[in-house]
């Protein structure tokens, strides 16, 4: 397919995946800020501004990180580009554009997301809580993932949306849980307190992973344990092994179609093999933020190897 | 008169680009006022395209470049067999009307003054003598001198400055042509420039003017003369930017640096 | 008063091919109707059948308003149609090939030499460059108007890349959908065949270095575009690429895609994008829409490009005035379409009348298009009259004028029921290997009570056109 069709439908799967982590974090947020905090309940709210990178565009047009300016910024706003409302624009716009590589039904979800948005800026904020707000990303998020998952034809596109999917949604769960460890937990002779555990707990509830991890490890939730689903847990729909597994999957898919690897495999398959061998004490004594920060980094160069291999149009 | 050609045009990339595509008309006309001996183009790591006589009669040929690749040296040499025809384009073969290039383009566009300068042409009788007026007209209007204009100096606004190169003159001689209702256009080339030195660039321009019964004549406003054995004649267009020997583009962020180097030499018969 | 040839009902009966239309409309209750209405436009919204206008603000996805209503031609009355439309679009073929070879036409004396070679439609690149099978516009859109039971005039022709045929087609789905039974009690000739002759069409126009089943591909200048819309659209119906300029590169003798398996060779450029874009080594250095070297791949037989490069010489309002005169000239035929008459105000006899007779005429730009910049004299004030009257003695070669036309009614559907308004029709005519025309077109309605602009820029809306089996 065209390098260009195949880049639009890769981003289609990031902006959507992007606007629900703007969501999440929004969930995140408000919920830790419902408990005193040792800083007082506003200092939670500057933590996760910093942790996503956003800070300083927030305090350019805000100031004051109040929640209502919060929302505004990371829900509605088009000059945030990782706004729930950015992102939505232009993956809808990024459909419209590869109308023809996608089916009726999620043209349709993507197009109704578009359109329901666009009323819902034009709501009196007084009418619009923030559960409602990330409930219906969340929805959204799903009907467009559903649509593609049941009506796609398994052509490379669908390869190629399935990729930015995985490899975006990695990133997303490496983020939130360094923004927990690390900026949200003032020192570290917090670990193992209340003040951790709750933070923990809600951290789940955002990636809607509350009960699945009572299921699956009952008891107390403890870093080790959280560690454990979130990054080497397999059944955890968002670990990051799931979503290195993902990307392997559809690379695999693709050298199949095209009858060629290339490095973008090579990469993928060596991310797994790391994953696979490496245990939570391990993680922890690398120290927790260091492993994320490296993760990140190295799935940002498979993002970057995709790129090249696939999706720049130079490819040979 | 035997000439010889060297001529090599180097772009350097600050930055490794993706590709680079070329136009090429670079291959001396085919009309009785020359002959080419031997003549050769090359291009680094170049990839030749399409090959065709265009409607002017000007060979053009296409030639692409795979990057990365931050230098690309553009090499033409060759002998050409010279004829003194008084700039009378004879035996050349096109097939675009005459009537096409009255047409303006922007570097060729009349102002007040080149209306003004246009009247010189008034009153000559033929057309043939009415060319000559405007020649002449053009380049009293504009003295030659390296470094005031650029590449997209208008010929208004070079007579504005009185000064410029043979780019410019040949523009100006374009506009007043047509003023006057005679088709003109832009020719390019390279000009054998004597010991005794008039001191005019080997890569060369000047002005061919449609003159009914004898056909395209040349004009080099610049010397004051109609092109004889000393010029080789390469290729013609509305204005320079039509006619440029070579047109390229390349495709990435690295700012391009052009350096040229002609030489044409009177080869020992 | 102007009276206006009503294509339904003529001295009180109903016309034969609107026989069975008749009891439709009685049927139907205005509930009903308002009910389809709205189901209509969420169906063209639903599928994104939008359309940006020019240099307006507000709603980017605005929705040209679709009239239920039908417009009905019989067989007998299209036959005669398609004959003078495959005509015209024959002669004009003929006419590019001409100018851009050996000129007989302008030597013969049949039109003026400064009409053609002067006009900045003509594109001396290709001049002396014979395209594939020797098409140069492959699609032919020629906008008709009715004014009796016979009388057609043509308009104007557009030979580079008309555009509306998408209309023409999604407005048949959506009233198969929405009326079957309709479709059932008339005998309905279809028009979805479009697609697949455009495809052919297109291929067989492939360049002499193609050896293999041609790659077609539609080059779109992107999604900004008002028709991107249809650009896509006609790529998925012909299961073709859809790219932009940046998706296409040269490369030796050749011109590829960019896919995600490496270069892809392609034979045959539908292109929607102007001739000053197409290649900026060419033509406008600044154009970021086109393909760097492209002509040289076209005019060394690498590539075709559809419509050719210089077809717009055909199509412009000076030279149509000479259509019948090519027509008789190439064919030995006499037109079978009137064309309107014009007054060319570049010649100063046409141009004294034109000032004298501004508040009854129209008066249109040369190179105009898109209803824009034009006067409909009994349609506008003194002061638009005035106004536009400086507009044509600053540049006069830029107008053409012609009568106002009584333009054919049809019934549409408006707020109080149904009303006569004004129509015109495009079809799509199709030059490659064999000349084709599917029975149909686009039909274009001025839905202000009495206007005569049926541009979509201008408050018009759009009808499916039916052509009946007997």
């Amino acid at each position: 397919m065209l390098s260009r069709t195949a880049d639009n439908l890769f981003w289609i799967a990031r902006y959507m995946e992007r606007a629900e982590t703007a969501a999440r974090l929004l969930e995140v947020g408000s919920r830790i800020s419902l408990i005193p905090s040792v800083h007082g309940y506003r200092s939670e709210w500057d933590s996760l501004l910093q942790a996503t990178g956003t800070a300083e565009g927030f305090a350019r047009k805000y100031g004051e990180a109040v929640q209502r300016n919060i929302e505004s910024y990371l829900f509605f706003d088009h000059d945030n580009p990782s706004s729930v409302a950015a992102c939505i624009v232009r993956a809808r716009e990024n459909g419209r554009i590869v109308r023809t590589a996608l089916t009726t039904q999620v043209w349709d979800a993507l197009n109704t997301a578009f359109q329901e948005l666009r009323q819902l800026e034009r709501m009196p904020r007084s009418e619009l809580d923030l559960s409602r707000l990330t409930e219906w990303t969340m929805r959204h998020a799903a009907m467009v993932r559903g649509a593609i998952d049941a009506t796609l034809l398994r052509n490379d596109g669908f390869n190629f949306l399935n990729l930015g999917y995985y490899l975006e949604r990695g990133d997303s769960t490496a983020r939130l849980m360094d923004v927990k460890y690390y900026v949200l937990l003032p020192r570290v002779d917090f670990v193992g307190s209340g003040l951790d555990n709750y933070q923990w707990a809600t951290l789940l509830r955002a990636m809607s992973a509350h009960r699945a991890f009572h299921w699956a490890y009952g008891g107390e939730v403890t870093a080790g344990k959280i560690a454990d689903f979130l990054i080497l847990n397999p059944q955890c729909p968002r670990s990051l092994i799931t979503c290195v597994a993902g990307m392997n999957n559809h690379l695999g898919r693709l050298a199949k179609a095209y009858r060629r690897t290339t490095e973008a495999q090579d990469r993928a398959a060596a991310l797994q093999a790391a994953l696979e061998s490496v245990t939570v004490d391990q993680i922890f004594d690398e120290g927790l933020h260091e492993f994320l920060s490296r993760f990140i980094r190295e799935a940002a160069d498979l993002g970057r190897t995709i790129h090249e291999c696939y999706l720049s149009g130079d490819v040979r | 008169m035997l000439l010889t050609v060297d001529h090599v045009t180097r772009y350097t990339y600050d930055a490794p680009v993706r590709g680079v595509v070329q136009s090429h008309r670079l291959t001396p006309s085919q009309f009785d006022g020359q002959t080419v001996l031997d003549w050769q183009v090359s291009v680094t790591d170049g990839q030749p395209g399409g090959r065709f006589r265009d409607g002017a009669g000007d060979w053009v040929q296409g030639y692409s470049v795979s990057g990365p690749v931050s230098e690309i040296v553009v090499t033409v040499s060759g002998r050409v067999e010279t004829r003194d025809l008084a700039g009378v384009l004879r035996g050349h073969k096109e097939s675009i009307p005459p009537e096409v290039y009255l047409r303006d383009t922007a570097p060729t566009a009349p102002d007040v003054s080149l209306r003004e300068l246009a009247t010189r042409g008034a009153g000559q009788g033929d057309a043939l003598a009415t060319a000559h007026a405007l020649s002449a007209a053009v380049a009293d209007a504009i003295a030659y001198r390296p470094g005031v204009t650029h590449a997209h100096t208008t010929a208004a606004e070079a007579l504005a400055l009185g000064e410029g190169v043979c780019q410019d003159h040949a523009h100006a001689m374009i506009s007043v042509a047509r003023l006057n209702g005679l088709p003109a256009r832009y020719v390019s080339g390279y000009l054998f420039a004597a010991a005794d030195g008039t001191p005019h660039e080997a890569a060369h321009a000047w002005t061919e003017v449609f003159v009914a019964g004898l056909g395209w004549i040349g004009f080099d406003p610049a010397n004051r003369c109609c092109p004889d054995e000393r010029y080789i004649r390469l290729g013609s267009g509305h204005d320079a930017r039509d006619a440029a020997p070579i047109r390229g583009i390349a495709r990435g962020p690295g700012a391009e640096a052009l350096d040229v180097a002609v030489a044409v030499l009177a080869a020992d018969q | 008063m102007t009276t206006y040839f009503n294509e339904m009902f003529e001295n009180g009966a109903v016309r034969a091919p609107y026989r069975r239309l008749e009891d439709w409309t009685r049927a139907m209750p205005a509930e009903l109707r308002q009910m389809k209405q709205a189901e209509a436009e969420a169906l063209f919204r639903r599928i994104g059948i939008t359309f940006a206008v020019y240099g307006e603000g507000g709603d980017p996805d605005r929705l040209i308003p679709f009239d239920m209503f039908p417009r009905v031609f019989s067989n007998a009355e299209w036959t005669r149609l398609e004959r003078g439309i495959k005509q015209r679009a024959r002669a004009l073929n003929a006419f590019l090939a001409d100018v851009y070879g050996r000129g007989e036409i302008v030597r013969a004396g049949r039109i003026p030499s400064r009409l053609v070679y002067q006009n900045e439609a003509y594109e001396k690149a290709v001049t002396g460059f014979l395209p594939p099978k020797g098409v140069y516009s492959h699609i032919v859109g020629i906008d008709l108007v009715r004014t009796g039971p016979d009388e057609f005039f043509v308009l104007e022709d557009n030979c580079r890349t008309p555009s509306g045929v998408s209309y023409m087609l999604e407005n048949r789905e959506i009233m198969m959908r929405m009326f079957p039974d309709l479709f059932r009690e008339n005998r309905i000739l279809p028009v979805d065949g479009y697609s697949g002759r455009l495809r052919h069409t297109l291929a067989s126009v492939a360049p002499a270095k193609c050896d293999h089943d041609p790659t077609v591909v539609i080059l779109t200048p992107g999604h900004f575009n008002s028709a991107y819309y249809e650009h896509s659209f006609l790529a998925d119906l012909m299961g073709v690429e859809l790219v932009e300029g940046q998706d296409l590169f040269v490369e030796g003798e050749f011109v590829f895609m960019r896919t995600t398996e490496g270069p892809k060779r392609v034979d045959v450029i539908y292109r929607r994008i102007d001739d000053a874009f197409i290649d900026p080594l060419c033509f406008r250095p600044d154009s970021m829409l086109g393909v760097p070297g492209l002509m040289d791949v076209y005019r060394s037989g690498g590539v075709s490009i559809c419509s050719a490069p210089g077809a717009g010489v055909a199509d412009d309002k000076a030279v149509y005035t000479y259509v019948p005169e090519m027509v008789r000239f190439y064919l030995g035929e006499e037109p079978i379409l009137q064309n309107v008459p014009t007054w060319q105000c570049g010649k100063s006899d046409d141009l004294k009348y034109v000032l004298d007779h501004l508040a009854e005429l129209v008066v249109k730009e040369v190179h105009g298009s898109g209803g824009y910049g034009m006067l409909v004299g009994p349609k506008s004030t003194a002061e638009q009259v005035e106004a536009f009257r400086a507009r044509i003695v600053a540049d006069p070669g830029n107008y053409i004028a012609q009568p106002t036309l009584a333009l054919s009614t049809t019934p549409t559907f408006v707020n109080e029921g149904i009303a006569p308004r004004h129509v015109d029709l495009r079809p799509y005519c199709l030059v490659g290997e064999t000349i084709e025309l599917v029975p149909g077109g686009l039909t274009r309605v001025a839905l202000t009570e009495g206007s005569l602009v049926v541009n979509s820029s201008q408050g018009g809306g759009v009808k499916d056109t039916w052509v009946l089996a007997e």
